[in-house]
């Protein structure tokens, strides 16, 4: 009687199918608003700019940035991975806030787990479509081509999308839990990670008992490798290995809360609501 | 002939803090079946609803929906059964076309393309197919509803509220697709809802829920019989108004 395709409907843990049906969603929306994925763009773009003009200016009196040249450059273009990364995660799930279809999509067979999945996958695609291209509008603007970078980008830009997701799943787990109300926590959250993952200076500028809390968060790895790339061309493989430690720890610790979260909202009837 | 249960609820409670949502209810659904849930505003039908579709958690009881437990198991199930509800929105911004096509994925639904094309012709969407959802009327909104809750072609289907606010014709015409539903696919539905012409013309029982607890239970015409009324709404308006009466029948009607 069932229409559901016989022997997909099973109880395998995770369906593709569903997984992309999620992602469909999210591009359907995506691709029925311009100002959304200019948006996208805006940004990145806007402070690439300015970072830029700032290099131009402290080249001549700082030898610091004199002795690599795209320091700063990469520094936001990576900084803004780990923010889009974020806000690509949480803003698609307030999305289905917003339309109060949390519901309807949890009567469903999808699993809380499809939907992380289908959120980390948005993610990257958000990420990607406001990061390119800023970095490509610098190497006709400033001379400075991110890419040059090679292999050692990839892992910066995979380490800081993976703690984007980890932020994003505990913001998520909070926004189920407080509604609407909460939402601009998805804006500032990740903004409390910024001045302890020395973006735009060395780690050891900060105090020391300041330091021991940047040394607890994967980004801080991430902008000391780059510099380590950027000033001696060296990639600190201690440095790699720490930050996908603690990934993987920020990971697990993300997911719990967010499935204790929708535990609780399946207990609070919150999943009804959605509202504020 | 034994007729096996599409839902079996066994001393279901909710309590929310201090509130008792729901108190300790039993019944079921049998297979191809339609049942009714009554009661006022606050009675506790939408909770029930939800805690049958896996949305909430009971306090306590048991939930069996097509042989499975509902809170070790509901993947198994969740296939296989659907919900529709007025106060569940569908993405306003995506139109009906891809909103139907996403959920036909999560329900992987066979022949994704052809199904939503039989349902869209069924439920009269074809021409607004291309439309957002948002930007349909109340009615329109139920038969999308209605739409994504029959793609996965159920074989328990939850309405809660399906002709809230619809004006008489697009009510009557729901009503119909859910007759057609029963007949053709031999589904099972409980449907919470406070119109009482669409209860007696749809379901087989009626389930009297007040305060949380179901005060009485029967067939709509037995029940009409048992308190001397015309009408289920007056049997309703009995039972409503009997000042701590839950079990028993207002004293006109046990005369």
């Amino acid at each position: 009687m069932s229409a559901t395709d016989p022997g997909a409907a099973s109880v395998a843990p995770i369906s593709r199918r569903r997984v992309f049906a999620m992602v469909r969603r999210y591009w359907y929306l995506l691709r029925g608003s311009w100002p959304r994925i200019v948006e996208l763009m805006y940004w990145p773009t806007i402070q690439m700019i300015m970072w830029g003009f700032i290099t131009l200016h402290l080249r001549d009196s700082s030898t610091w940035v004199a002795q690599a040249a795209g320091v700063l450059l990469t520094g936001v273009l990576l900084w803004d991975i780990l923010f889009r990364g974020q806000l690509g995660y949480t803003l698609s799930f307030l999305e289905e806030m917003y339309s109060r279809n949390l519901g309807q999509l949890f009567v469903s067979p999808l699993r809380p787990a499809e939907m992380v999945l289908a959120l980390m996958t948005t993610s990257l695609l958000r990420t990607l479509i406001g990061i390119v291209p800023a970095a490509l509008l610098a190497i006709p603007l400033f001379a400075w081509n991110v890419f040059s970078i090679g292999l050692p980008l990839v892992a910066f830009f995979a380490l800081l999308l993976v703690m984007g997701w980890a932020v994003g799943m505990l913001v998520t787990a909070l926004l189920l839990r407080v509604g609407l109300g909460g939402e601009s926590l998805a804006w500032f959250v990740v903004f409390l990670l910024i001045p302890v993952s020395a973006v735009y200076y060395p780690v050891d500028v900060l105090p020391v008992w300041l330091q021991a809390a940047a040394y607890a968060l994967p980004p801080v790895y991430v902008f000391e490798g780059m510099r380590a790339v950027l000033f001696e061309g060296a990639f600190r493989w201690d440095y790699f290995l720490a930050a996908v430690g603690l990934n993987i720890l920020y990971l697990c610790l993300g997911a719990a809360a967010f499935l204790w979260s929708f535990r609780t909202a399946r207990v609070k009837g919150l999943l009804l609501q959605g509202g504020e | 002939m034994l007729r096996t249960s599409a839902v079996k609820v066994e001393h279901l409670t909710k309590r929310f803090g201090a509130v008792t949502a729901v108190e300790d209810i039993s019944f079921e659904i049998a297979r191809g079946s339609c049942v009714g849930l009554l009661g006022g505003n606050g009675a506790g039908k939408t909770t029930t609803i939800a805690m049958i579709m896996g949305l909430l958690l009971p306090s306590a009881g048991r939930i069996t929906v097509l042989g499975e437990d509902m809170l070790r198991h509901r993947f198994r199930v969740l296939p296989r059964i659907n919900f529709s509800s007025p106060y569940m929105e569908l993405p306003h911004r995506l139109t009906i076309a891809e909103n139907l096509a996403i959920y036909a994925e999560l329900y992987e639904v066979a022949n994704p393309k052809a199904r939503i094309a039989e349902i869209a012709e069924t439920l009269d969407l074809l021409p607004l197919m291309t439309r957002p959802s948002g930007k349909l009327s109340a009615g329109q909104k139920t038969r999308v509803g209605l739409a994504k809750a029959l793609l996965n072609a159920p074989e328990f289907l939850a309405l809660d509220e399906p002709t809230a606010s619809l004006d008489p014709d697009t009510a009557d015409r729901i009503r119909g697709y859910l007759e057609d539903f029963r007949t053709q696919s031999g589904g099972s539905i409980l449907l919470a809802s406070h119109n009482m012409a669409e209860v007696e013309r749809l379901c087989d029982d009626v389930l009297m829920l007040r305060a949380g607890k179901i005060v009485d239970r029967g067939a709509p015409t037995d029940l009409i019989g048992r308190y001397g009324r015309e009408t289920l709404e007056e049997v309703f308006l009995d039972i409503a108004r009997t000042p701590g009466g839950e079990n028993a029948p207002p004293a006109e009607a046990a005369q």
